[in-house]
Parts: C-alpha cells; structure tokens; sequence
C-alpha cells in the first residue's frame, strides 16, 4: 500500500493520478485550496478503492503555512512513497504586462509557492532515504515566448530548481520527476479549441503514474513534445521574434 | 456560442455551452436550457440554444456493496462504472449499446438494453435522483416526491438538470458472456425464436432488412448469459478510429446490400456457442471511435420505434416490406422484444418488439420515415425520442398518452419555463 500526498489535488491531472492510486488501495493525503471540492474527490477516491483519503486546505500564496503543512502530511503518513506538486494558475498574460503585482501574484503562484513547499519537503525524502518528488511544470518553461511568458518564467524557475535538487537527492535515493506537457485538456484551458497536440488528463496521468514506478526523469508529456520543444528551443532569435507564438 | 450537434450529426446548431464545476454550482447558477451528458442521443433531445453538459460531475459518492447501491453524480459515464466496478465483480443492471453515455443520460432517456424483457430499463433500477429546478435542489425516488421521480425518469430532461442518483448494480462472477447465435431465416422464425428463449437474460437480433419475399426479416438472434468462469477483467479503449467523414456515396443500397448478406451469411451454422468478453457483446460499435463518420457528412438518424406484442407479426412484416421497397436500407437493424413497461411518464418502452434502423439522411428519407409513422400509429405504437429529430407534435401526442400529465407536472415545478430542447419545442412540450 502506498503513502501518497497530492498538493493542488482538485487539478484535473492531479485528479486522475489520484484515481489511478487509488485503484492500487493507497492511502492519499490531498491538498487544495477549495475544501469541499476535496470532499467530493475524496468519497470518489474511497468508492474506487482508496484505503484511507485525508485532506487539507491550503493557500499557495501563503508561503509561512507551508512548513505545517508538509509537516502535518509527513507525519500523518508516517513514510510517503510519492509527492505530487500539480497546482498552478493560467495568468492573462496581457494583464501582467500592465499590472506589476498580478505579474508578482503568479510568479508566486506558480514558480515561489512551489519551491518553498519542495524545500520543506526535500529534507523530510531525503530524511527518509526514499520516496518520489513529481512537480508538474509545463512546456511553456522551455523558452519564454510572448503569449504567456510570465507563466513560462515561473514554470521554468521551478524546472531549473528541480534539475538541482534531482541530483541533490539522488545521493538519498529519491526519485525526482519534472513533469512537462503540452496542451492538456482541463477546465483550464476550456476555452480553446482543441487539435490533435492536445491530451486527455486521464493520458497524462497514466504517464506520470509509469514514470514514476520506472524511476524514469523524462519530462515531456506525452513523449512527443519533446521534438516540438527542441525545435521551438533552436529556432534562431531573428526567425522566433518575428512569428506569435 | 459554439456548433454542437450530437450523435447523428444532424442538425448542427450554435449553442451556448455551460459546463458548471460542480452541483453546488450548478444549483448556484440557476440555469435555463436543457440538460446534456455524452451527446450520445441522436437527435435534437440534448440540443438548445443553451445546454448545460455534465462532464464535471463526474464522482462516485458512495457504494453500499451489501446491496450494491451506487450513488455517483450524473456526469459518469457507464464506462467509467464499469472499469471501476467489473473488477470488484459488479455490472451495471441495465446497459445500452454504447458505454458511452452519463448516468443523467441513461435516466432521462430512460434506456433500455438486452435484458429488458425480464429486467426493465434502467430507471427500474434507480433508487434515488437529485435534480435541480432553477436554484432549487429536490431529491426524488418511488416514495418522495414519486411524480417527480416517474416524469424524470424517461423525462428528456425536461423537469430539470440531473446531478445525482442512487441505482442498484448486479453482481458477476466473471467478465465473460457466454453467448449463443442462432440463425432465423425469416421474420417468422425470429419471432419463435424469441419466445423459445424468452428466459434467456440477454437477447437481440440483427435482421436483413433489405431482403424479401420468403427471406423477409431474416436474421441472427444474439444470446447471453453472464459466465460463471473467467476473470474480472474490465475493457480496454477503442484502438481504431474514424478520422474523418466517409464520403456519403459510399453508403447506398449496392454497399448496404452486400454487406447484410455477408454478415448474414458469415455464420453458416444454425447455431454457434461461444465465451465473449462483455465488451464486444454489448457495445460492439464502441470500438471504433466516432462510427458515426461512417455516414458521411449530412449525418444519419436513427428510427427506433415499439408496437405492442398483439400486433407482432403483423405490424412488422408490413413495416419491414416498406423499408425493403424503399431500398433505403439500414446498416443496422435491430429487433428486440419488450417487457412491460413501467410508470415512467414519457418512458419509451412497452410490451412488444422494437425495431431500431439506422438511415443515412438524404431528401428522399423523410418521406419514408413519414409513412413508417402512419403504420406505427396504425398498431399503436411509438418511437424512441432519444433517438428522433423528426417527428410531429401530433404524432408524439398521440403515441405517448402520458403527455399531458407530464407537462402539468412540469408547469407545477416551473420547469417548463425553463427547460426546453429542440425536439421538446417540436413536439409541443
Ligand atoms: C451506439 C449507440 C447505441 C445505443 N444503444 C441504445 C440502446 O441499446 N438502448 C437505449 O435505450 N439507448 C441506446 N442509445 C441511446 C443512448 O443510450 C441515449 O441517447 C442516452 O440518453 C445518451 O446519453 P448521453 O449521456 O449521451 O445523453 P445526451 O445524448 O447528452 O442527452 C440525452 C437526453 O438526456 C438528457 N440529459 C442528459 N444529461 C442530463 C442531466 N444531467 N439532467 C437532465 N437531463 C439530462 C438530455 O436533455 C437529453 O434529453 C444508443 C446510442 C448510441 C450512440
């Protein structure tokens, strides 16, 4: 049986990794921002087969709540196999280029919320000897382009943060996973009209789950964005400044 | 404003799309238009000017497994039951031809499967609804608020927005169906056959609907029954798809022709026994994504229609010459035989045999389908709304005697100002 703790767990991806686990029986710790969506997630969780569902509210943005909170869910679990980091916010990005703080609001969002909440809990792995980090990122970290790249920046931060501490903890044997996709189809990105590059949530999660048990660091999600962003990451700055991307 | 249309692909209409995050959320929005699962009704029952899609309430809420009771939110799909569920040796009490339809679907049609000559339709097995009238939530069931629960049940959606229900699941011993099929080589010995193996759980027959003559209504009669051997083991995804729209002439009486006989004659056996995995024998379409393609891009329907059992062989011989003169063939030609029906409203099925055929769409169709509705009403029967676009008011009026006690009901709840599709405003509801 394992010990799982999902932070952002009312996130559509974040919901089927949780599904998926609990297929397997395991005991999930969940942590989101709104406490009865939770509760809705956690009496499906226990209907598909979950053995224990404990859940906790909690505001990214509230940077000195984290260290309880990660705490809390340690020792609750006692030994946690995995720790999933999935929450996160689509800025509007023309209202960052004119509203500094709401730029600052997401960065903190989606890039410092993140990095304070893995910095507690890399010493609580690496105390264990064992265990999974996943962070879900987005290929938009890759190379910041002008249609959103206060949310790439962010993104890209927590990815760089994540090449660090992957080889930090390996010396503790603990897994440490980027996870990067592409369009995801989620109420996020409701609004868009979705083609052939875009994945279902329930894909996503399958992928995360396998990577996970194989240990295996690869980023991009699915696989095949890994050739989209090598491309987008080498075009020449004269071509890439002159298409809108 | 986006294009929907929905499984016939006809019509395609601009619609506004409301997908609310969850019940309490949609309670809070006091919302007008018509309620929408999967898409998976043919017609114009889950289109409007505005349709509020379920695809958020998507959870199990609890599973008594003493009794089998499962109650989840009106957004899960049978597919998503019966991956969960199989495993832990549980199927669903009624199922139709597609899994891919949400429980607030499968209640407002209420569908029908295999089984319904000794099990009913779905509703019979619902225990419990929750259904939202503008910002009011009213739980419903045989003993609370029963008028409710009966138009709601098989009500199109139209007293309100399903968000939750409560319906008892079967338990199984084995993923597998052991399935036999028998060949009938005309309406006739279908019939028989029928009666012959009428305690048999799970029965269907194909039929030939372009052949004459002493040929007419031949056909191959699917038989199951839940295996006592065999793993738990729950379906896979699809693997292929239809990636785009077939262009329409490919389907005509030439290629509908070949293929009946082919399929037809595939089994040369009288009788051939098998252990099917519950997939292929239930869904057998499911498989291929989109299937619909198939049709080309004007779309098809599908016209599903019930005569009570007295006008049998009668009424089917007569209904079936005309399709055969016509040459308007169907690829897909389903015979069933009804129990009896329940107290549901606007509930589709009654004692009888339904028909269901799919027809490409083209000018010359509805003429057809006209006069198929004359013979219909002649015997005293109806057709299936989830599966209609076409028919008029006075034909609905006339075949669901109910109607009118429905729609009190409705103006009682102020649904009715609130709750329209475009087949509800079509047949004066
Ligand atoms: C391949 C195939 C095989 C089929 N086989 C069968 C069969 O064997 N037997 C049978 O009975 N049917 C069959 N059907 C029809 C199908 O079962 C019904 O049309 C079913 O209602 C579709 O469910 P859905 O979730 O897609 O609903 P939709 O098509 O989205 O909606 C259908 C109706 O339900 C209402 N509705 C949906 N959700 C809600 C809600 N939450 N609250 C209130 N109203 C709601 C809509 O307003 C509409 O009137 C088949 C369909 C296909 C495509």
């Amino acid at each position: 049986m394992k010990n799982i703790i999902i932070i952002g767990a009312t996130s559509a991806m974040a919901k089927e990794v949780a599904k998926l686990y609990a297929i397997d029986k395991a005991n999930l710790y969940l942590i989101a921002r709104d406490i009865s969506k939770l509760d809705t997630i956690k009496q499906d969780l226990i209907v598909r087969g979950a053995s224990t569902v404990y859940t906790a509210e909690f505001d990214a943005n509230q940077f000195d709540s984290h260290e309880t909170l990660i705490e809390q869910a340690f020792q609750t679990l006692e030994q946690v196999d995995v720790l999933l980091i999935a929450h996160g916010s689509l800025p509007n990005q023309e209202r960052c280029q004119t509203d500094c703080s709401k730029a600052i609001e997401e960065i903190n969002t989606n890039g410092i919320s993140v990095i304070s909440l893995l910095t507690h809990a890399a010493t609580k792995m690496e105390q264990q000897q064992s265990g999974n980090i996943t962070v879900i990122t987005s290929v938009a970290g890759d190379r910041g382009r002008q249609s959103n790249y206060v949310y790439g920046a962010a993104k890209g931060m927590v990815s760089i943060f994540l090449q660090g501490l992957t080889q930090r903890l390996s010396k503790s044997g603990v897994h440490v996973l980027d996870i990067k996709p592409g369009f995801v189809d989620t109420p996020m990105t409701a609004e868009f009209d979705k083609g052939a590059l875009w994945a279902k949530p329930e894909k996503v999660a399958e992928i995360i789950k396998k990577r996970i048990s194989k240990k295996n660091s690869f980023s991009y999600t699915p696989a095949f964005w890994f050739a989209i962003m090598t491309i987008i990451k080498f075009v020449p700055k004269a071509i890439f400044n002159k298409i809108s991307l | 404003m986006k294009k929907l249309t929905s499984w016939g692909k006809y019509p395609l209409i601009n619609a506004n799309i409301i997908i609310p995050t969850t019940r309490q959320h949609l309670a809070g929005l006091e919302l007008t238009g018509i309620g929408r699962g999967l898409g998976r009704s043919y017609g114009d029952s889950a289109l409007s000017e505005q349709v509020i899609v379920s695809e958020n309430l998507n959870h199990f809420i609890s599973f008594d497994e003493e009794n089998g009771l499962l109650r989840c939110e009106a957004g899960v799909s049978l597919d998503n039951i019966l991956t969960v569920f199989v495993p832990k040796g549980w199927f669903l009490s009624v199922t139709p031809g597609t899994k891919f339809v949400t429980i607030g679907g499968a209640i407002a049609s209420d569908v029908h499967g295999k089984n319904h000559h000794l099990e009913g339709s779905f509703s019979d097995h619902v225990t419990s609804l929750t259904l939202v009238i503008s910002d009011k939530e009213i739980t419903c069931s045989r003993n609370n608020n029963p008028e409710l629960f009966h138009a709601t049940c098989g009500g199109m959606g139209l007293t309100g927005i399903i968000t939750e229900a409560t319906f008892k699941l079967k338990p199984i011993k084995s993923a597998y169906i052991n399935q036999k099929i028998v060949k009938a080589k005309n309406l006739n010995t279908a019939l028989e056959l029928f009666e012959q193996y009428k305690d048999v759980t799970y029965s269907v027959a194909w039929i030939d609907c372009l052949s004459t003559g002493s040929n007419l209504g031949r056909s191959l009669l699917m038989l199951g029954e839940h295996a006592d051997k065999g793993k738990l083991k729950t379906h896979k995804d699809g693997l292929l798809n239809m990636p785009c729209d077939m262009p329409s002439f490919l389907l005509n009486k030439y290629t509908i022709q070949a293929f009946n006989s082919a399929y037809y004659n595939k089994q040369l056996k009288e009788e051939v026994n098998s252990t099917i995995h519950y997939d292929p024998f239930f869904y057998p379409l499911d498989g291929i994504n989109n299937w619909n393609r198939m049709y080309g891009g004007n779309g098809f329907t599908q016209y599903q229609f019930v005569i009570p059992k007295e006008a049998g062989k009668e009424g089917l011989t007569e209904i079936l010459e005309a399709i055969a003169e016509s040459k308007q063939g169907s690829f897909l030609a389903v015979l069933k035989v009804f129990g009896k029906g329940n107290q549901n409203l606007l509930s589709f099925p009654m004692e009888g045999y339904t028909l269901a055929l799919d027809f490409k769409l083209n000018d010359k169709l509805f003429s057809l389908l006209d006069h198929l509705d004359i013979i219909v009403r002649k015997y005293d029967g109806r057709l299936y709304l989830s599966k209609d676009v076409r028919i008029s008011e006075e034909m609905f009026k006339a075949s669901y005697p109910q109607w009118e006690a429905f729609q009190t009901l409705r103006t009682e709840y102020g649904a009715d100002e609130l709750y329209h599709s475009l087949q509800s405003k079509r047949i004066g509801l």
